[in-house]
């Protein structure tokens, strides 16, 4: 069943179009990469669907049991963030923020959820400890426990592993995979081609060619071979 | 001395008045503290109490009795500008708030010099620059408005104070799961315009974000958790509104002023005792 279909999408700033005549499915299950290059405008489609931003031409349809409020999002880490004084369980809480509508306070079932989720992700010890001090690993885990608590469907991911050292980079990457063998759909953005094709059973490449499809046709395809060739000469 | 002081306050309405209205100022300002300091809008407090001086300015030309009628909404209006312009113009939001805040600090001393309403034209400035001895000469009216915008300041932040720190930690992902933040952000806006036009009896327009960022950056040395940081920086606030009030009752300093040295002083102490905990 698809989840969100995107039909005829342009994307970009103002009038000026990044991505033209986007067309693609995300169904249930999916584990889509996005990737490309800096400044293709990854992120500005992600937050397209999320809608944080209107598209320029054409729409994105959601279907019925999708809200566009269920879909969990885990953005890039801002400035702000580095010093704020805020403990692990408000942040996780803080999630369950597009449930709550207008009441000021959260129930008990919306605190039980975010303690499950702080356990699923190995942070429920941490959880009176203030957010700044944490690992860039254990941050990002906060941050996954939070959009888990918006979600049990959809993860946005922008970047999740970036400025992560390499062992912590590959729990990331199995983390993602065990929420999504739970049938949690991942859209992530990425760099790093090579574990994205390990990993995704999609692939979107953004850049001057547009491709999408499943990850065995991207490899067979021009631009993927082309550009798996290329990771791995940087790489060895 | 300390009885004597008591006694003045007991005895005296103006002294009580004083008070309390000290005390409802001090919780305000800090309640959003926090916030404006983590949304790195320290300085939005002093842009917008130098535009209130303005706004006070031509009331007093116009001879206005309540000034609060012309001064509230213009510095609300002007809250709501800054915070507008801050996400996306050809002027970047510090620019913005030093052009809007100068430019109605020189406006309203200008106007002031045109139309002359007292003989002791540098006296009133600088009692509505450093507050001065104003908050001791409040009529039992401007205390119950003081009391009524104190009591729907606190019920706002009480009642949003979850969106709040959602929109300050990540306004993205606040935005992504549906909470409004736009309308938030304006919501600050306007309660600290109200905030900000409170205190300037209090501290006077040129002290205002003292009492506004001190509180939560003492805080903030100390304690790690958003809930207690907001909850330390309120009875810090509070406690040196108090102080300040006390000490320059009994050894007559301007208030303000003195307040803001307590606050200071609170602050040296709260960073040794944040740097000894680590």
């Amino acid at each position: 069943m698809s989840l969100i279909t995107v039909k005829d999408l342009s994307l970009g700033y103002e009038s000026k179009a990044i991505i033209e005549h986007l067309n693609f499915e995300i169904n249930e299950g999916d584990y889509l990469c996005i990737v490309g290059e800096n400044g293709s405008g990854k992120t500005t489609l992600m937050k397209t669907l999320l809608h944080l931003k209107a598209p320029l031409a054409g729409e994105i349809l959601f279907s019925d049991g999708l809200n566009a409020n269920e879909i969990g999002y885990l953005p890039q880490q801002t400035v702000v963030q580095k010093d704020f004084p805020a403990s692990v369980k408000e942040i996780v809480l803080s999630g369950c923020q597009g449930r709550t509508g207008l009441r000021p306070f959260y129930t008990k079932k919306e605190k039980k959820l975010a303690m499950d989720n702080m356990k699923l992700l190995n942070i429920l010890p941490l959880k009176e400890c203030c957010y700044r001090e944490l690992s860039g690993g254990q941050q990002q885990r906060v941050l996954l426990a939070r959009a888990l608590c918006a979600t049990r469907k959809m993860l946005l991911l922008d970047e999740p592993v970036s400025g992560l050292d390499p062992g912590v980079t590959l729990q990331m990457y199995e983390l993602i995979r065990e929420l999504n063998s739970v049938k949690i759909t991942i859209v992530m953005i990425s760099h790093d081609i090579s574990t994205a094709v390990k990993y995704a059973s999609h692939i979107f490449h953004i850049g001057e060619e547009i491709f999408f499809g499943t990850t065995q046709e991207y490899m067979k395809s021009e631009v993927g071979q082309f550009f798996l060739q290329y990771d791995e000469t940087a790489s060895s | 001395m300390m009885s004597g002081i008591i006694s003045l306050f007991i005895q005296y309405p103006f002294a009580r008045y004083a008070l309390i209205v000290g005390i409802l100022i001090a919780l305000c300002s800090s309640l959003l503290g926090v916030t404006l300091v983590l949304k790195r809008f320290s300085f939005i407090g002093d842009g917008l109490s130098h535009v209130a001086f303005g706004a006070i300015a031509i009331a007093s030309v116009l001879n206005l009795t309540n000034q609060m009628l012309i001064v509230l909404p213009v510095t609300i209006l002007c809250a709501i500008l800054l915070l507008r312009t801050g996400q996306n113009t050809k002027i970047r939001g510090d620019a913005s708030i030093a052009m809007i805040s100068v430019g109605a600090l020189a406006f309203g001393y200008l106007l002031l010099h045109l139309f002359p309403t007292s003989s002791n034209l540098s006296g009133d400035v600088c009692s509505t620059l450093f507050g001065s001895y104003s908050i001791l000469t409040l009529t039992s009216q401007e205390v119950w408005i003081c009391v009524i915008l104190s009591v729907l300041v606190i019920a706002f932040f009480i009642l949003f104070y979850n969106k709040i720190f959602s929109v300050t930690f990540d306004e993205t992902f606040s935005q992504a799961v549906g909470v409004r933040a736009g309308w938030y952000n304006l919501m600050i806006a306007v309660v600290i315009a109200v905030i900000i036009v409170l205190a300037m009896n209090l501290v006077g327009s040129l002290l205002i974000s003292a009492l506004v960022i001190f509180p939560a950056l003492s805080a903030m040395r100390i304690f790690k958790s958003f809930r207690k940081v907001t909850i330390c920086s309120v009875v810090i606030s509070v406690i040196c509104a108090l102080a300040g009030i006390l000490i320059s009752v009994a050894v007559s300093t301007p208030v303000g002023s003195t307040i803001v040295a307590v606050d200071v002083a609170v602050f040296g102490i709260c960073c040794a005792a944040g740097a000894l905990k680590k």
